[in-house]
């Protein structure tokens, strides 16, 4: 006979490791694009910035005297979206300060997983774009653009600076032939990940849908190309992959749409009236610090609350 | 429809096609005197005793309170403190079978003739109670509360737990008596109008259920409804959801509404009672999952777990567990001497569950969100219990959850919340008294 356990006597097979590994397998045509795209500096990129994650949990385990949890993918997810948001050439001991700070400072030091308010992987960025400028902002070609490694600017940068030179075709840009962050540029392939994280039943439309219309409305209205903008910067990876972290978004489904908005207003705001060309870091980590009064205020109406018959 | 809960596979093609057999009563029966929801009845014998089948051995002990009866002819062997699932112990009686099966004198009784009053007096003195599992006294549900009015009484055959076949096959092999059930409860209440609803897995009972109903009346009096197979749409407050789109209000019964939901097969003992004479002294359950031959069994009230498991065999003997009731709701027990009481709709045996050990952290992931057919945030309230925040648990509305389980299913972090709900709600009630 077994220890007698409280009813439902059944559990679904989902668990919060086969999330975790879902949300990798979900990034993986991203990343290989991104090797493919950028070269072997991306694939070290990766493998340091993953490495660095899991040294911030081994560590912060025996600071707090925890028990070393199973290895349930977390890290590697975190790793994975932190490696996403850097320029392919950012030096690699910056990129491991980058990881550990993500998962000890920013995740573990809150209560670790569950109980974090910002997103690692972008609050992680934001420490090092505080902290390396010069290196955050360095952006390197393409290699099937490359003359010899020279550093070149982003659509949005182009845009932004006006530096005079041409912005790639929407169809390159859709297939992530451009300047950008590691993770960010291929369109296409985050896409196919999306879809599957959205089959999969792991995020819902919520989010995504409210923050990237919310964006191509307003662009539109100023009078640009919302699909520039959609295709530009980190707005995709952000909206499917970073602004849906369960963790750090509100719970609730009305929620989740007032935060994919906010998301969507902070992130034109930047890109059309800031100072650095692109605001999808930002405007996620601004609205993560929404997320506990969004949640609050947008409680389902309970069954049986109505007015009797 | 209602919102929220869950789709499971329902695993009723095990036991579904197996015709009810009559279970052979067992040498002893253990029959406590608590089986249902409220006081524990008085008994009536003592040791040494000969008692009939179907005879009075405890009788009603208050309003909220049910008889209880022989399911044998035999020897009292004496009362002794019995263990019922879920930890509690009860007095019960125990009597030795004499196997002759003498039955008290049997009535035969029309129906038609009978007042709402007599009716309800019947019921009452036949201890019948809710058979779906919560075992709730009958003649209290048909007495309606003044200044309430019942208009629509609701057969549950929904079933919705997986595995469980029971209510299946009674209204399979049984339509009649359990129709004649049905109006006599709508006659107890002066109710006009009836409906039946079914899940829509069990959708091949339609006809014969619409063929029976045309038996005992010409008009539109009993309706079916085929309701869509979700967990849990066999709770009551969902079930009229889905029906009749009223929502019971929080903290209200179903008759505040409008509506009296009872079980088929409490529709068929109550039929029973009243045309027959006959107490409720035995149920049809499921005995599926794990067992070599799966079965629906006629069972006497009484009769040992270990008895009814060993006659339909277990497939493996270690690393299992026994539910009595289905996988979602029933009650995990390990002591097999425990009777088949009253509520007891299955005996299932499923394989151990490999869960974490300590409670794992929510990641906020907002699947038991959209699973609560109650519309509660149980991730929200999971929290608040497990830091003992009792009064963070009660602004969030603990005491509307049915614990229904569909959120401890759905959670990807394996969080035992039905588990801290039932906790949460006893501290709540401790504090309040």
């Amino acid at each position: 006979m077994t220890e007698i356990r409280c009813s439902p006597h059944i559990h679904s097979r989902e668990t919060t490791k086969s999330i975790m590994w879902s949300v990798i397998i979900a990034l993986l045509p991203a990343t290989f694009g991104s090797i493919y795209f950028f070269g072997p500096d991306a694939l070290k990129l990766i493998i340091v910035c993953i490495l660095s994650c899991y040294i911030g949990e081994v560590v912060s385990n025996l600071i707090f005297r925890r028990k070393l949890k199973s290895f349930d993918g977390s890290e590697v997810v975190t790793g994975l979206l932190l490696a996403f948001v850097l320029p392919p050439s950012f030096p690699l001991w910056m990129a491991g300060i980058g990881g550990f700070l993500a998962i000890f400072l920013v995740k573990e030091l809150f209560g670790g997983i569950g109980f974090n308010i910002f997103n690692p992987a972008l609050a992680a960025r934001a420490i090092l774009t505080v902290a390396y400028p010069l290196e955050m902002t360095q952006f390197t070609a393409p290699l099937s653009y490359r003359v010899d490694a020279i550093t070149t600017a982003t659509p949005l940068g182009i845009l932004k600076e006006g530096l005079g030179e041409t912005l790639p075709s929407l169809w390159q840009m859709f297939i992530g032939n451009r300047a950008g962050c590691l993770g960010e540029t291929s369109i296409l392939l985050l896409l196919i990940g999306a879809i599957f994280l959205l089959y999969r039943r792991i995020i819902t439309w919520h989010i995504p849908l409210s923050y990237i219309l919310t964006v191509a409305v307003i662009t539109a209205v100023v009078g640009q190309n919302p699909l520039f903008h959609i295709l530009a910067g980190g707005l995709v990876l952000g909206a499917f992959f970073m602004a849906t972290d369960y963790v750090t978004s509100p719970i609730t489904p009305k929620g989740k749409i007032i935060f994919g908005i906010g998301c969507g207003i902070i992130t034109s705001l930047i890109r059309l009236k800031g100072s650095y060309p692109e605001g999808v870091a930002y405007s996620i980590i601004f609205m993560n610090m929404f997320v506990p009064l969004i949640d609050k205020y947008t409680m389902p109406k309970k069954f049986g609350y109505v007015k009797k018959i | 429809m209602f919102q929220g809960g869950v789709k499971l596979v329902d695993f009723k093609e095990i036991s579904k096609g197996k015709v009810i057999e009559n279970f052979p009563a067992s040498e002893k029966v253990i029959i406590p005197l608590s089986q249902h929801t409220g006081i524990p009845s008085k008994p009536l014998v003592k040791k040494g005793d000969a008692v009939l089948k179907g005879q009075l051995i405890g009788e009603n002990a208050g309003f909220i309170s049910s008889a209880t009866h022989s399911s044998v002819s035999g020897t009292v062997i004496g009362i002794e403190n019995c263990p019922l699932p879920g930890g509690r112990t009860t007095p019960a009686v125990v009597i030795e079978n004499d196997g002759k099966d003498i039955p008290v004198e049997p009535v035969n009784r029309d129906w038609k003739n009978l007042k709402s009053e007599e009716i309800i007096s019947i019921v009452r003195d036949s201890g019948i109670v809710g058979m779906g599992g919560a075992a709730f006294p009958s003649a209290v549900k048909l007495t309606i509360p003044k200044g309430k009015k019942a208009e629509y009484v609701l057969l549950n055959g929904c079933e919705c737990e997986p595995f469980l076949t029971a209510d299946y096959r009674v209204m399979r092999e049984e339509p009649d008596r359990v129709v004649e059930g049905l109006l006599i409860i709508c006659r107890a209440l002066e109710v006009k109008k009836a409906y039946i609803g079914i899940e829509s897995n069990k959708r091949d009972l339609v006809p014969l259920l619409r063929e029976t109903i045309t038996k005992f009346v010409s008009d539109t009096t009993v309706e079916i409804k085929v309701v869509p197979e979700r967990y849990p749409q066999g709770s009551e407050k969902h079930l009229i959801k889905s029906v009749l789109n009223r929502e019971v209000p929080s903290g209200g019964l179903p008759v505040d509404v409008g509506c009296v939901v009872f079980n088929v097969q409490t529709a068929l003992a109550i039929r029973d009672a009243v045309c027959e004479g006959k107490p409720l002294i035995e149920r049809v359950l499921t005995v599926t999952g794990l067992v070599r031959s799966p079965k629906n069994l006629r069972v006497r009230i009484g009769t040992p777990v270990s008895k009814v498991i060993e006659y339909c065999g277990i497939e493996i003997t270690e690393k299992i567990k026994v539910i009595l009731g289905g996988p979602m709701m029933g009650i995990q027990i390990n002591n097999l001497d425990i009777p088949v009481l009253k509520g007891t709709s299955g005996i299932l045996i499923l394989p151990e569950e490999i869960l974490p050990e300590e409670i794992q952290p929510c990641i906020r992931c907002g699947k038991c969100i959209e699973a609560c057919p109650m519309l509660l945030v149980p991730a929200e309230l999971g929290r608040y219990a497990e830091n003992k925040r009792w009064d963070r648990c009660a602004e969030f509305n603990v005491a509307d959850c049915i614990e229904c389980g569909c959120c401890t299913y759905i959670c990807p972090a394996k969080r035992p919340l039905v588990d801290l709900f039932k906790w949460a709600k006893a501290e709540i009630r401790k504090a309040q008294k």
